[in-house]
């Protein structure tokens, strides 16, 4: 990075925080009522798959399947940007984030091509997200694979 | 009372979210990351567990509960196959949600449209790195 690119940088971020400081409240508001209704929205997903005679496990996934499908579905149709320029972290921060951060980088790349295009703008922020997930749970087992090894152990997850 | 605790909970936890976003440097997108490493210590070190109970779909389906399940996944792995669960727990437990992400946000990528010209608005990708 040059040093004009730093600057420019730096400048935004100052215009960010400043110009954020004035509706903080509000978009946290914001964020707190749409990501709770996602949350109880996945609850009454969660009962109705329960209902319908999965066990924990399954009506967890297909809970979160179903939400995925309904973020991508809405991106697709170009609807969720429009809630997350409203609700910001509300649906950024709930599985709908994940699956947006999918779906709308491949959206934009598809005139790039198929392959090094959508295939790999795909995972422009998945990416990351699995690779640190991944790394870090990675990490764990190995401690925790460790530790049995000398007689000890950690709490149970 | 589970749809209450969910709703409350949850939206704590996008509301947290948000407040990082608007005043630290973190972007969304290191948000997403944060979040899910999150979840991986907290479960790790045991306090997640107790929290899905409390909070139900509030703690599972924010990020940081698919970090939970990294976790979950790599703990049951090791205790039942020993050093090769280390590898295969976490993505395992966690397939079925990617997989669904990649499959339908490959069909989105297909199938959908971005903003039509002239609407002055050209990636909804932009939202990820304000």
């Amino acid at each position: 990075m040059n040093k004009v690119d730093k600057i420019r940088s730096q400048y935004q971020q100052k215009v960010k925080i400043s110009a954020a400081g004035q509706h903080i409240f509000r978009d946290c508001l914001r964020a707190f009522w749409v990501g709770g209704a996602i949350c109880a929205f996945g609850e009454a997903l969660n009962a109705f798959y329960r209902f319908l005679g999965a066990d924990v496990e399954r009506s967890g996934l297909f809970t979160s399947v179903s939400l995925i499908f309904l973020a991508c579905f809405f991106t697709a149709i170009g609807w969720f940007d429009e809630a997350a320029r409203y609700a910001g972290a509300g649906t950024l921060v709930p599985i709908t984030g994940f699956a947006n951060a999918i779906a709308s980088p491949a959206i934009d790349a598809k005139r790039e091509g198929l392959v090094t295009g959508m295939g790999a703008k795909l995972f422009l922020v998945a990416g990351p997200v699995i690779l640190y997930g991944t790394s870090l749970s990675v990490l764990y087992g190995l401690i925790l694979y460790l530790l049995r090894l000398f007689g000890a152990d950690l709490p149970e997850v | 009372m589970n749809y209450l605790m969910s709703f409350i909970f949850g939206g704590l936890i996008c509301a947290v979210g948000e407040f990082l976003i608007l005043k630290t440097a973190l972007t969304p997108a290191r948000i997403l990351v944060g979040y899910v490493c999150t979840g991986v210590v907290l479960g790790a070190a045991g306090v997640y567990g107790a929290f899905t109970d409390l909070a139900h779909s509030g703690a599972t389906v924010p990020l940081t509960g698919f970090g939970y399940l990294l976790a979950k996944g790599v703990y049951r792995a090791v205790t039942e196959e020993g050093l090769s669960g280390v590898l295969t727990g976490g993505l395992k437990a966690a397939s079925g949600g990617i997989s669904a992400a990649v499959i339908f946000g490959f069909l989105a990528g297909l199938f959908g449209f971005g903003y039509p010209q002239g609407s002055g608005k050209k990636s909804q990708f932009a939202i990820y790195k304000r």
